[in-house]
């Protein structure tokens, strides 16, 4: 089963739940942090064997002694990665989505590809025997789903796959969603958590994928949320009370399951009630 | 005319309630939101919209089942999977690269446009602001971003104001990107965690990759006291100031919930804060030079 822990508003507590979900269902679990712009996971899960590996995509190269400079690639190109002048062709590497187009309409095979660093994966495995892939977009780099994409092929089907994707609700969050079995949506009772919860429902929607919710802080803020989601019929599958204990451990970089008595209890009933409703839809 | 970018790297952090309070105590600007697909300071700032724009950012690939000869071409040229077996195009893989259109034997792809969000300009009680709301699941946020500022920039130029004050969306891509990339300074709001911490650093590493002048407001500091200090420490090396410190305080939120800016709701040592904050920003930003993009 794949679970993707997401989120419209940021820091509501998705790689909490991602981090301590995999923990404890500890060998049974991959964890893929699919936050590539900023992963945390890898704070509170650090890998204690495993491997590094450069993720690259390719982008074109030129070679002018052959160009015919007809200007095909250009009138091809839709992301102005290529623009072909009189006597020269500019390269943006940094705009290119590597669709491969310019090589194919290129008449005289005057481009070649080369490879530009999108960022690097660790996979390995954590001390709590969890099967970890962890993405990181190389900073300077704008592109996150080609690596997102990469993380996510990866994935072990033989185990519980819990998916840290990034906030908000555009193509990142989509390349982290796609081909998920199950969605569980972290917010926080506030105007802003609303708001970006009722964002975060609809991408869902869009997808077609069965969720749940968990309120975090649950005891801040207004009751919009679970009113929310008692007209929409989404589950609310946990609430969790603001907790300075939780927030302490938190800001040290330590597992809830580990520094919470109970609360790797909460995590598999959790996992329980996934797994009932996902059987159950 | 200044423009000020608010980051922070991990969502959460109170970019938002921050450039909602500088909103209030600023004289003399104009407010956007570049948060274009989970966008939050309306909620705070309560806009009245003047104008509206629908934004398209690109293109999609659509099979047409009538002229399909499925011969399998576009399957094969399509490096993001975006052609389903039965070839049809999956709208949430397809990037609008244009291969399959051009290539298909039988001309049986179109290129349709793609309508990905829109835009506002609108007015609140503390002066103009540009807004924008992408589409669920669609492309193109950077552009989009990129769209706003430029409208900000226009209204700041023809109404002789002296600020932008943009609040960022989270992460370091491509959204993020196109919200900093000429602008005069970036305040980056963190907070005393291990995950602030680490994504403080990655977003420091894009303002020097992009050579902005960089400032730090430490958010919910009486949380972690010791990487409070680390923060500091970390900041002082980069050379970068560290233009105040808040300690954790309900009051965001119930200043939320009550639809209002910080200032507005309370008062006391945390807006005096925040009023000296605004200061050494309006200072540090008069002596910044005219970016070069």
């Amino acid at each position: 089963m794949k679970i993707v822990i997401a989120s419209g508003k940021g820091g509501t507590g998705k790689t909490t739940l991602a981090v301590n979900l995999a923990a404890a269902l500890g060998n049974q679990a991959q964890l893929l942090d699919c936050d590539v712009e900023e992963p945390n996971a890898h704070l509170f899960l650090p890998l204690v064997q495993g491997q590094n590996e450069t993720i690259t995509a390719l982008v074109p190269e030129v070679d002018l002694e052959r160009c015919n400079f007809c200007g095909a690639c250009g009138q091809l190109c839709q992301f102005s990665a290529i623009v072909p002048l009189e006597q020269t062709v500019l390269i943006f590497p940094e705009m290119c989505h590597s669709c491969g187009g310019c090589y194919l309409v290129c008449e005289p095979g005057a481009l070649r590809e080369r490879s530009r660093e999108l960022g690097v994966i660790d996979s390995g495995l954590s001390q709590e025997g969890v099967y970890c892939v962890y993405g990181r977009l190389r900073v300077g780099e704008a592109m996150a789903p080609p690596l997102i994409r990469e993380v996510k092929a990866r994935m072990d089907h033989s185990r519980t796959v819990i998916i840290d994707a990034p906030p908000g609700t555009s193509c990142p969050v989509i390349a982290a969603m796609k081909g998920a079995d199950y969605v569980v949506l972290v917010t926080e009772p506030t105007p802003f958590g609303f708001h970006d919860l009722k964002l975060a429902v609809e991408t869902v929607r869009t997808m077609k994928l069965p969720m749940g919710v968990l309120i975090n802080r649950s005891d801040i803020g207004t009751a919009e949320v679970k009113n929310y989601c008692a007209q929409e019929a989404i589950p609310v599958l946990l609430s969790l009370p603001y907790s300075r204990p939780v927030a302490a451990a938190y800001s040290r970089g330590q597992l809830l399951v580990k520094a919470i008595p109970g609360f790797k209890e909460q995590m598999l009933a959790l996992f329980e009630q996934i797994s009932g409703r996902r059987q159950g839809s | 005319m200044r423009e000020l970018v608010i980051l922070s790297g991990k969502g959460g952090t109170g970019k938002t309630s921050i450039t909602a309070a500088l909103t209030a105590l600023g004289e003399s600007l104009v407010v956007c939101d570049c948060d274009v697909d989970a966008a939050d300071l309306h909620l705070l700032l309560a806009p009245t919209i003047n104008e509206s724009y629908q934004f398209s950012g690109g293109h999609e690939a659509q099979i047409d089942p009538e002229r399909c000869t499925q011969c399998g071409e576009c399957l094969e040229l399509c490096r993001f999977d975006a052609i389903t077996p039965d070839f049809q195009v999956d709208p949430f893989s397809c990037e609008g690269c244009k291969v399959c259109v051009h290539f298909c034997p039988a001309q049986a792809i179109d290129f349709l446009e793609t309508v990905d969000g829109d835009y506002f300009v609108s007015d609140t009680r503390f002066g103009p602001m540009v807004h924008a709301r992408l589409h669920i699941a669609a492309e193109n946020s950077g552009k989009l971003v990129t769209v706003v500022r430029r409208k900000a920039q226009e209204i700041a130029e023809a109404q002789k104001k002296d600020y932008i004050l943009v609040d960022g969306p989270p992460g370091i891509g491509c959204p993020v990107i196109a919200s900093l990339t000429g602008a005069h300074a970036v305040l980056l709001v963190t907070e005393p965690t291990v995950s602030g911490r680490h994504d403080l650093e990655r977003a420091a590493g894009l303002t020097a990759f992009f050579k902005i002048p960089t400032y730090a407001l430490i958010n919910k500091c009486d949380l972690n006291p010791q990487i409070t200090e680390e923060l500091i420490q970390f900041c002082e090396e980069r050379n970068f100031p560290v233009l105040g410190r808040l300690p954790y305080d309900p009051v965001f939120v119930q200043a939320m919930v009550a639809g209002k800016t910080l200032p507005e709701y309370t008062d006391g040592l945390l807006v005096e804060e925040l009023k000296n904050l605004w200061q050494k920003l309006q200072v540090a930003l008069q002596k910044t030079a005219q970016p070069s993009i």
